[in-house]
């Protein structure tokens, strides 16, 4: 598998009056392509940070991080803005949305910074929606959505320009656990459809169940790197296709089960 | 282009509290153009009220004339040059005397610059003919603000007293046969105006006058005792008095404006705060620190571009209106010393116009790039949690 990022030796810093927070003391990770990995640690165990430095928002202390092909420590502000825009996509605890954009025009925000056409733009913000079964909201702010459906406005919004990475910091923690369900169940299927590569920050139990590779941190370390072989999403799949997803939102049946035909 | 959607987009979803600046702007522009077209307005007008009521086409001093020494103003006329002899003929030039004296009205005394005019001039709009009528007293004109002065109305007879050429006292009635109202006050305030003959008699100066006031179109003769001054340098003074009291009026003008540019100042900076995580998000999603600071200063300057459009919606039949039928100014403004007519009449040039938004589009774009520089200065990973400011 071609590796997508590859962290060395990676120790992040932060001033704090006289001294310094270690937030990462020495990181080695490789990430393939593909993968549908978790940072799992508890708050402060350097979990976002990390996060931070792949997606290019920050810059290591010491160390280096490769993301396809280059080094994050070496990119001008111009470059890192230039690897977002077109092979990064973010998902926020927070959504992060844009108040004041539509549905749609929140979508298609990215592929205007990639100044696609307006046929294009429309033809792809529709099949993303669609994907996370938004499409009766095209027309709808923010303020008019629940936490979960402005949850998968997010992830359209990061998918809709097809990156190969996405980075999602806590992207369950303000949800109820059918909406967390749903929501994962999506992100592993544009994991699984588009070969996309999710990496994840988070504590919560229920991501934990869906991630193919798990690693945890602790006080700004790796302690443990694995893959479960025998991962619990099967159980929990059926807890959510036992009615606690609408069956609107149900991806079996949704228009997302044709994400491999759309593509 | 894809910049001015996203700001487009941004200042649309701001709704009211986009409508809110963009009409406080509004109101700046067009109060700021109103009033500088007020100012415009009354000059223009001054000037034309000066040039219609004193100057004329120009006018020729007598060399001794000095209008800033009322000591030598007895001794200051001179015979009309005979190569004036045709056009004094024609009334193409009127010639003018001037002298001092003191009237009584009332028991009262008060100094008085005498004018003496011929009856029959055309070249000022003084109602001169009123200076024909018969009668044992000298009929005299004078101006509203003059009559108020002295207390003295229509057919009302006042003691005059002057000196003539040799300082001679001599002491005569004489009536009132006319109040003009006018807004030019350098022919109204402290002034009587006469028969010209009557004054020469009275002062045995024959022939003699201080001014020789030109039709427009006369050519000019180059005299070395007769020096002409033309209708600019005539009217400088009135307008540098305007000049002077327009500054009161920039006072109003920069606190308008100061209130607009704070409104989006206000706006702009408030948006750092509200908008941090919007902004982290922005750079996220791949913008870059300049991007956003365009992006944000360019929203700021379609605020401007918005209150021009509403500012024509509103303001512009306002200027047509007030322009075609102008403003009443109910006040007696006489003691200004500046010409103002009881009416003002606004005065809107495309300079005028062009300058002020331009002037405004280049402060709001200021205002708007301070904040929007600060934001581009927040570290991107602070600006999501919305934790930078």
């Amino acid at each position: 598998m071609k590796t997508i990022v590859e962290v060395k030796n990676l120790v992040k810093k932060f001033p704090i009056g006289d001294g310094f927070f270690t937030a990462l003391k020495g990181v080695n990770l490789i990430f393939t392509e593909g993968e549908f990995t978790g940072l799992v640690g508890p708050s402060g165990s350097g979990k976002t940070t990390l996060l931070n430095i792949i997606g290019t928002l920050d810059v290591p202390t010491d160390g280096d991080v490769i993301v396809l092909s280059k080094s994050v420590g070496n990119l001008s502000p111009k470059e890192a803005a230039q690897l977002r825009k077109e092979e990064l996509g973010f998902i926020f605890q927070n959504y992060n949305l844009l108040p004041v954009y539509t549905v749609f025009e929140n979508v298609e925000f990215p592929l205007l910074l990639l100044k696609m056409s307006a046929g294009e733009r429309k033809q792809r913000v529709l099949e993303t929606l669609e994907w996370v079964g938004l499409t009766d909201k095209v027309k709808s702010r923010p303020s008019q959505l629940s936490g979960g459906e402005c949850q998968r406005v997010a992830i359209a919004r990061a998918m809709v320009k097809r990156p190969r990475l996405v980075l999602a910091d806590e992207p369950t923690a303000n949800l109820d656990a059918a909406n967390s369900h749903h929501i994962l169940q999506t992100m592993e299927k544009l994991n699984r459809e588009l070969k996309t590569t999710f990496i994840f920050a988070t504590h919560d139990e229920k991501v934990i169940g869906y991630l193919h590779r798990i690693i945890r941190l602790a006080d700004g370390k790796v302690v443990e790197d694995s893959s479960p072989l025998n991962s619990p999403k099967g159980d929990l799949k059926s807890e959510s296709s036992q009615g606690t997803i609408t069956n609107n939102n149900d991806l079996d049946s949704s228009p997302s089960g044709r994400l491999g035909g759309a593509l | 282009m894809t910049m001015i959607k996203m700001a487009l987009r941004s200042l649309i979803g701001n709704g009211l509290k986009t409508w809110l600046n963009v009409f406080v702007l509004s109101f700046t522009f067009v109060l700021i153009i109103f009033m500088q077209g007020l100012l415009e307005g009354w000059n223009r007008q001054a000037v034309t009220d000066t040039v219609t009521w004193e100057i004329a086409g120009g006018q020729y001093w007598s060399q001794k004339y000095d209008p800033y020494d009322p000591f030598s103003i007895d001794s200051s006329a001179a015979v009309v040059p005979s190569s004036f002899r045709k056009e004094y003929d024609a009334h193409d030039i009127e010639p003018v005397l001037y002298a001092k004296g003191t009237i009584y009205p009332g028991g009262r005394m008060q100094g008085v610059l005498l004018k003496g005019i011929r009856p029959d001039q055309h070249l000022l709009a003084l109602p001169t003919y009123l200076l024909k009528a018969d009668g044992a007293e000298i009929p005299v004109i004078m101006g509203a603000h003059m009559a108020k002065q002295a207390n003295l109305k229509v057919n009302d007879l006042v003691t005059l007293r002057w000196r003539d050429v040799n300082g001679t006292f001599e002491a005569v009635d004489i009536r009132v046969a006319g109040i003009f109202r006018t807004s030019v006050p350098t022919v109204d305030i402290g002034q009587i105006w006469l028969p010209l003959d009557e004054l020469q008699k009275m002062t045995l100066q024959p022939n003699a006058c201080t001014i020789l006031i030109t039709k427009p179109e006369i050519p000019i003769q180059q005299l070395s005792a007769w020096p002409f001054k033309d209708q600019t340098e005539l009217t400088k003074q009135t307008a540098a008095m305007i000049q002077a009291k327009s500054k009161g009026y920039n006072v109003f003008y920069f606190i308008f404006l100061s209130m607009a540019l704070i409104a989006i100042f206000d706006t702009q900076t408030l948006s750092i705060f509200r908008r941090q995580r919007e902004i982290g998000t922005l750079v996220a999603l791949g913008m870059t620190q300049k991007q956003v600071v365009s992006l944000f200063t360019l929203e700021g300057t379609m605020n401007a571009l918005l209150a021009i459009l509403v500012g024509t919606i509103w303001g512009l039949p306002i200027f047509v209106a007030f322009a075609v039928n102008g403003i009443h100014i109910p006040m007696d403004v006489s003691s200004f010393g500046v010409p103002m007519a009881d009416k003002m009449f606004p005065y809107f040039t495309l300079k005028l116009v062009a300058g002020t938004i331009s002037f405004i589009m280049v402060i709001t774009a200021l205002v708007s790039y301070w904040p929007a520089h600060k934001i581009a200065r927040m570290k991107p990973t602070d600006a999501i949690r919305g934790k930078a400011l």
